[in-house]
């Protein structure tokens, strides 16, 4: 607790010093304001949707609004299809890394990856997604021999480059607290340095490691451009791992591809806020987890 | 020494793989110089766009930007160092502020996508601003708030606790403490977490698409209650809505965005590492 320097003159507090301090709070209070407004502003065109259209309808697999048909299963699977070969490619590359840049590196190399790995999360989305469409998916036709090379696994590589930067620092944060006497006990037991990354850091660190995942993913299934611009957009139901081969259609590119063209206060429009509402609370859930698993590794005494 | 061995191959193995990682961000940054630096002269960057788009240059594009990310900047920067201020300096471990602590984590994470339809849904049509600067830079700004708020708490944070009790002791109140001795010191911190704010926001598209970006509009927008064309939105429609686009155009746009972010990018680094240095706590 730091000391309340306040309390101490609290007689000397000028009317000045009140209307600040009376302003500080409120815009403390603003952020939960913001996602509440959020919610209530998703939830007065979303909400909508679930009257407007049967839940069988909503629930079936065609997303064909100019036919009245609003199945949201194929853009949901689409986005989970892409989320989870993301985090596949993403999380060996990023421990891996991590670990490098923690436990295995030279001072030089730490000091040229670091500032790459910024480099990475610094360009926007919109300029991976150009890279993506211009570079990286004629490379993945060429190489898979497909007819197109804007599918979902295009995007799903696209992904794991972004949300690598989390994940690594995230993961090296969390190798970072794992304390100095693990790895003297272990080394003094005559484990070689390898053997106490993989059987003593990692394990310890593994909560933490589990959080990069976990936030990893929710950048992943929240991106837009990128996604948008590399996996063909064609809102097809994805059945067996070929689909991952085939272009995908996910609920971000979906809401932004089509409400330039929405009119307001249709059924389709209601349905695209619809998804919004979708996407907003399964980011919150799965941040929600990741935070969760930092607080519980705090509680724990051992580390740190 | 079979295991030294393993360590060595494994050890190998570790700085391919960080390899693996980085050469794609070097190729990434190459590709866009190498082949967008030819379109880059003073034409491209000073006139209007012509020609369906395909000749001329990106002026209000770029100005769109500046203007959307300085209006972020006036409505970010407020409240979110007054939040941060609050938060480090007032907040005890209420329900409240575990309710703050959580709506922060929650804004982190809302998608940017859902950030447009939230502005789109409030800013554009509720509050009538229509698709304008204004919409688009509010929307922004709450997008940049838990950037800002969880930086500069951390920068207000790292001030030591012994500087607010001397201040105690000479009879200062409270926010004298914060406005004489805390601020000053963390500013350093305070506007590195800005500029990283600012610079997410300036290579947003999402958030602006429905809210403030127009597909072409060659000229200046005149007040915040019109709308105007962006860099990151022109990339994409100039590289996913026009055919026959040349490849020389779309590659310059690329770079004068990945410029204007990384230089930002840079500018926030050399500031914390300066601030570093000269600290003598």
């Amino acid at each position: 607790m730091r000391p309340r320097a306040g309390s101490m003159a609290a007689g000397a507090l000028r009317p000045g010093e009140f209307l600040i301090e009376t302003l500080i709070r409120v815009l403390g209070f603003s952020t939960v304001g913001f996602v509440l407004l959020i919610f209530l502003f998703l939830a007065r065109e979303g909400i909508p949707a679930f009257f407007e259209v049967p839940a069988s309808n909503l629930f079936g697999q065609r997303w064909y609004p100019t036919y009245g048909m609003f199945g949201t299963l194929p853009l949901l699977l689409g986005s989970i299809l892409v989320t989870v070969f993301a985090v596949l490619i993403a999380l060996p590359l990023g421990v891996a890394t991590a670990v490098f840049v923690r436990e295995v590196a030279p001072r030089w190399a730490r000091e040229v990856l670091k500032p790459l790995i910024e480099v990475l999360a610094g360009i926007p989305s919109v300029v991976l997604g150009f890279f993506g469409m211009t570079l990286l998916a004629p490379f993945v036709r060429e190489v898979l021999g497909a007819p197109t090379g804007l599918t979902a696994f295009t995007g799903a590589l696209l992904l794991a480059y972004m949300s690598l930067p989390t994940m690594i620092s995230v993961a090296d944060d969390a190798l970072d607290a794992v304390p100095r006497s693990y790895r003297d006990a272990s080394l003094a037991m005559g484990a070689t340095h390898w053997q106490t990354i993989w059987r003593v850091v990692v394990p310890a660190a593994r909560s933490g490691v589990l959080t990069a995942v976990m936030l990893g993913m929710g950048r992943a299934i929240g991106e837009t451009m990128a996604v948008m611009m590399v996996t063909g957009n064609a809102a097809r139901l994805p059945r067996g791992l070929d689909a991952l081969f085939r272009p995908v259609r996910t609920m971000t590119a979906t809401i932004a591809a089509e409400m330039g063209e929405v009119a307001r206060g249709s059924a389709h429009f209601h349905a695209l806020f619809a998804i919004g509402i979708v996407l907003f609370v399964l980011t919150f859930l799965i941040n929600l987890a990741a935070a969760r698993s930092i607080f519980a590794r705090r509680r724990r005494g051992g580390l740190r | 020494m079979n295991r030294r061995l393993v360590q060595r191959l494994g050890f190998i193995l570790l700085g391919l793989v960080a390899l693996i990682v980085v050469l794609p961000i070097l190729l990434v940054v190459g590709a866009i110089v190498v082949r967008g630096i030819g379109a880059i002269n003073w034409e491209f960057l000073s006139s209007m766009p012509r020609a369906g788009m395909k000749e001329g240059g990106i002026l209000p594009a770029i100005v769109g930007t500046l203007m959307l990310t300085l209006g972020t900047a006036l409505a970010a920067v407020p409240i979110g160092v007054g939040g941060a201020i609050y938060l480090a300096e007032y907040a005890r471990d209420t329900a409240l502020t575990r309710a703050i602590r959580l709506a922060i984590l929650n804004l982190a994470g809302v998608p940017s996508i859902v950030y447009g339809l939230f502005g789109l849904g409030i800013f554009v049509l509720f509050l009538r601003f229509g698709t304008s600067v204004l919409a688009g830079s509010l929307t922004l700004a709450i997008m940049t708030l838990p950037v800002i708020i969880s930086t500069a708490e951390e920068a207000l944070r790292s001030v030591p606790a012994d500087f607010r009790t001397v201040s105690a002791s000479l009879g200062g109140t409270r926010w004298q403490a914060i406005r004489a001795i805390v601020l000053p010191q963390a500013l350093p911190g305070i506007i590195t977490g800005i500029i990283l704010g600012l610079l997410r926001a300036a290579g947003e598209t999402a958030p602006i698409l429905f809210t403030a970006a127009a597909f072409f509009l060659p000229r200046i927008p005149r007040s915040p209650f019109e709308q105007t064309m962006a860099l990151p939105y022109h990339l994409y429609v100039i590289s996913t809505q026009v055919p026959g686009m040349p490849a020389r155009v779309q590659y310059g746009t690329a770079l004068v965005l990945l410029a204007l972010v990384l230089s930002l990018n840079v500018v926030a680094s050399l500031i914390r590492r300066r601030f570093r240095r000269k600290r003598q706590w």
